[in-house]
């Protein structure tokens, strides 16, 4: 599996013209773990969600290739496209509350999702949730299984959601700021247990989040954006070695425990990172 | 400057802050640190008076409070809200939001007064007719933080000021409510769940734990990592671990 | 505040990002407000038709060509021509001067119920939403007793009771309209009771009636207007259904509704008798509804 994006950008109309949100955008991901890094308004959610066509309405959206294992998405029909999505391709969000079905028990949803795409009897569905609920490490999978979701904690709700997502083998999960709305207990766990198993599947994962000193931490690669565009591209634990001002500015502003600060740095946001390297055409 | 003891709330059979109690000098600031659902913003409500179902003894500036505030005290104490864009009014403009207290409070010059506080929070005067729609999160932070100061308050109340903005932000209102606190000798109470944030600007650090505060640490020693309850040591330790990428 | 002249300065003023004070800031919103409502174009035509239709309502002495009530029995029912521009009714009397002066009552009828509705709703489901406990379930189960009732009978039954006219149309219209503003005015009250900005003016100390008052009203407002345009059409059809029935206004003073009943054993031979006030009501509720609608795309708060 090979996600291949080339030039990507995706504009919004506006009364005033076209607004990019995201701009000449070129990724390769192969079986790795990608973190996509930036503000909000950055365009760290629109390109990774680009890969599933999961966009706003009104989104537009071109590419020199836009490709999921081979198949180009750009040109992908419909059927196409839900062959990719949810089956090839999981999308974990940052809140469990919003995504699953609240008068749904947890272990139905699962397995309705385990029933999609296996097409197996009920009886085989449950066996298979509760297998799943188990390699999420929920060290009580039936009780987890009858719970409806607001019985469930945040990080018992992720859980969940990662084990839905889990249900049809997938070979790329996209998971956009996935530990956002969690304690600091409960996200190192969360992001070990993906860890866990990207690495047991073969799985490729795009992690997305603001968190800098978090995604490059657990990432292999990092890709640091800025107002729609890479400034940076970085190897895990590279971070010391950051070049762009942007990188080190988002590095210096945070307030940190071992090394106290009397002041924080300020970010002087340069104009000319917008722009990109001198010569790249403006999308 | 504030004084609590054996400070309890309760929802209903809820539980939620279990017998608490710590003290800041005036000048100073007291961090709270913990998970959701710990009750370190329950402490803080209880305090400003959004929460009256409190038992234990409350005082500020050597007066205890009582359930009922008087409008004294809410000159004298002031709350910044964790999301700027819930905390402000959306249909009012940023002028009529910095006019309320001094209406409330029958304070005049309001003209020169809200051109001043703005200018105290770095805004710039074009912000004034602004709608909250019409500014960023940082912007609208900052609109709620000049809105706790116009009617001149000696306590500042923060429940998670910083945690829905973008860290460059974040850290520019951090140096904000530093510099506010050195010009105005203003006292601190500061609730997040980071860290590294609270041991940025509270020189005493309280950790609470399911309505107990397990432990009370000063910044120093949190840094060096002398810290004696497993739950400080087990945030320390997730907090550096990140930090030493 | 300085005065301009040409037009293009004003709307410079009115639209500049840097208000020099409170009112030129007010009044650049109340142009931004006007400007997206102008763009939309039904709810213009719906806000002329009611322009118009208010101005010939209240121009009638000057407009009409003959007085309503005057009688011509050698002339009954008779078709549009020069002399009577909509022709006459079963008295001799000219329609189209009945309907000039139809409209000052029916539209009296619902200017009068909707500036004792709206603020009735208003007052009783802020102070059920805002203080809750006692108040709250004392005031919506009163709500809800009057909700348990079919307007119009109510209606019917409350003039019936008193004496029929148009001044008890008004009361008994009003006694049937104000629960679902009540019931909107709490809900509105209720989401906006637990929000942080709201916990933000209680922190400046501000009491509770300021803070419903000021804080509170304003916003269950654009709601409010939306839907009472929305529900004008709806008052105008009860207020003609009473007259209709013989409850709203009484003969000889020229009523839509009552219009309507009198003639309506015309309808077959001549058809216009009766029509032309249904036309009246027709277009008139359909301009309050187009203007609602265009109402509610900029009011609420919602859509933004």
């Amino acid at each position: 599996m090979q996600v291949d994006i080339r030039n990507l950008s995706i504009a919004f109309p506006t009364a005033t013209g076209l607004s990019h949100a995201v701009r000449n955008v070129s990724l390769t991901i192969g079986n790795e773990k990608l973190g996509i890094v930036g503000e909000s308004g950055s365009g760290k959610s629109l390109t990774a969600r680009s890969i599933l066509r999961l966009l706003p309405r009104g989104a537009r959206m071109t590419a020199d290739k836009l490709s999921f294992d081979g198949i180009d998405i750009l040109k992908a029909d419909e059927s196409a496209m839900r062959a990719i999505r949810g089956k090839r391709a999981g999308l974990i969000l940052q809140d469990p509350k919003y995504s699953l079905n609240p008068v749904m028990t947890a272990g139905a949803q699962i397995a309705e999702a385990w029933r999609m795409h296996r097409k197996g009897g009920a009886r085989e569905a449950h066996e298979g949730a509760m297998d799943l609920l188990a390699q999420v490490k929920i060290n009580d999978p039936a009780r987890v299984f009858g719970a409806y979701p607001h019985e469930l904690s945040g990080g018992m709700g992720q859980r969940v959601m990662i084990a839905m997502m889990l249900a049809p083998d997938p070979e790329l999960l996209i998971a956009d700021e996935p530990t956002s709305a969690l304690d600091a207990t409960v996200q190192a766990e969360i992001l070990r247990l993906l860890e866990d198993l990207v690495a047991r599947r073969g799985m490729a994962l795009i992690l997305i989040s603001h968190d800098l000193p978090l995604v490059s931490h657990f990432c292999d690669r990092v890709a640091v954006m800025y107002a729609g565009r890479i400034v940076e591209e970085l190897g895990a634990g590279e971070l010391a070695q950051a070049k762009h001002p942007y990188t080190r500015g988002l590095l210096e502003c945070l307030p940190a425990l071992s090394h106290p600060r009397p002041r924080l740095a300020v970010m002087k946001r340069d104009p000319a990172w917008a722009e990109g390297p001198p010569g790249a055409p403006l999308a | 400057m504030i004084e609590i003891k054996d400070l309890h709330v309760r929802f209903g059979a809820v539980h939620a802050v279990r017998g608490i109690g710590f003290g800041v000098p005036r000048g100073g600031s007291f961090g709270i640190v913990g998970e959701s659902g710990s009750g370190k913003s329950t402490v803080l409500r209880a305090l400003s008076g959004l929460n009256p179902d409190w038992t234990g003894t409350m005082k500020v500036a050597g007066q205890a409070l009582t359930r009922n505030r008087g409008k004294d005290f809410f000159r004298r104490v002031q709350m910044v809200f964790q999301d700027p864009y819930g905390s402000l009014h959306p249909r009012q403009t940023v002028d009529r939001a910095l006019a309320e207290p001094l209406i409330v409070h029958g304070m005049d010059d309001h003209e020169k007064r809200i051109l001043r506080a703005l200018a105290e929070v770095a805004l710039p005067p074009a912000t004034r007719f602004r709608f909250p729609h019409q500014l960023s999160g940082g912007q609208r932070q900052r609109v709620a933080i000049a809105r706790a100061l116009m009617a001149e308050p000696e306590v500042l109340l923060l429940d998670e000021p910083t945690s829905a903005l973008d860290v460059s932000v974040q850290a520019e209102v951090l140096n904000l409510l530093a510099d506010l606190q050195e010009r105005r000798d203003l006292t601190y109470v500061l609730v997040s769940h980071n860290l590294a944030v609270v041991a940025h600007l509270c020189p005493m650090v309280g950790v609470m734990q399911g309505g107990e505060m397990v432990e009370q640490v000063s910044a120093a020693d949190l840094r060096a990592g002398r810290t004696v309850h497993p739950h400080t040591t087990e945030l320390r330790r997730l907090s550096t671990e990140l930090e030493e990428a | 505040m300085s005065t301009t002249t040409s037009p293009q300065t004003w709307r410079d003023w009115l639209l500049t990002d840097t208000p020099a004070s409170r009112a030129q800031a007010a009044w650049g919103g109340r142009y931004r407000l006007w400007r997206d409502f102008t763009a939309n174009k039904l709810a213009m035509a719906g806000l002329a038709v009611i322009v118009a239709m208010a101005l010939a309502a209240l121009l009638a002495p000057l407009l009409a060509p003959y007085d309503p009530g005057v009688q011509d029995l050698t002339n009954r029912l008779a078709r549009p021509s020069a002399a009577h521009w909509l022709g006459t009714d079963e008295l001799g009397r000219d329609l189209y001067a009945r309907i000039l002066f139809g409209g000052r009552v029916t539209l009296g009828m619902v200017v009068a119920v909707v500036a004792l509705v709206a603020p009735l709703g208003l007052a009783i489901g802020c102070i059920a939403g805002y203080y809750g406990g006692i108040a709250d379930r004392l005031l919506m189960r009163v709500t809800d007793v009057f909700l348990a009732f079919p307007r119009l009978i109510l209606a019917l039954a409350f003039v019936a009771a008193i004496k029929p006219g148009i001044t008890s149309a008004i009361f008994a219209i009003v006694l049937t309209a104000w629960p679902p503003y009540a019931r909107l005015a709490r809900a509105e009250t209720l989401s906006l009771r637990g929000t942080d900005f709201i916990a933000a003016v209680r922190l400046t100390g501000a009491g509770s009636a300021r803070i419903v008052l000021r804080h509170i009203i304003p916003l269950c407002l654009g709601s409010l207007v939306v839907r009472v345009t929305l529900d004008m059409s709806s008052i105008i059809l009860t207020a003609a259904s009473l007259g209709f029935l013989g409850m709203g206004a009484q003969p000889p003073s020229p009523e839509w509704g009552a219009m309507i009943a009198t003639a309506r054993r015309f309808i077959l031979d001549q058809w216009w008798v009766p029509t032309i006030p249904g036309v009246a009501i027709f277009l008139i509720s359909l301009a309050f509804n187009l203007l609602g609608d265009g109402l509610r795309d900029v009011l609420d708060p919602k859509q933004r």
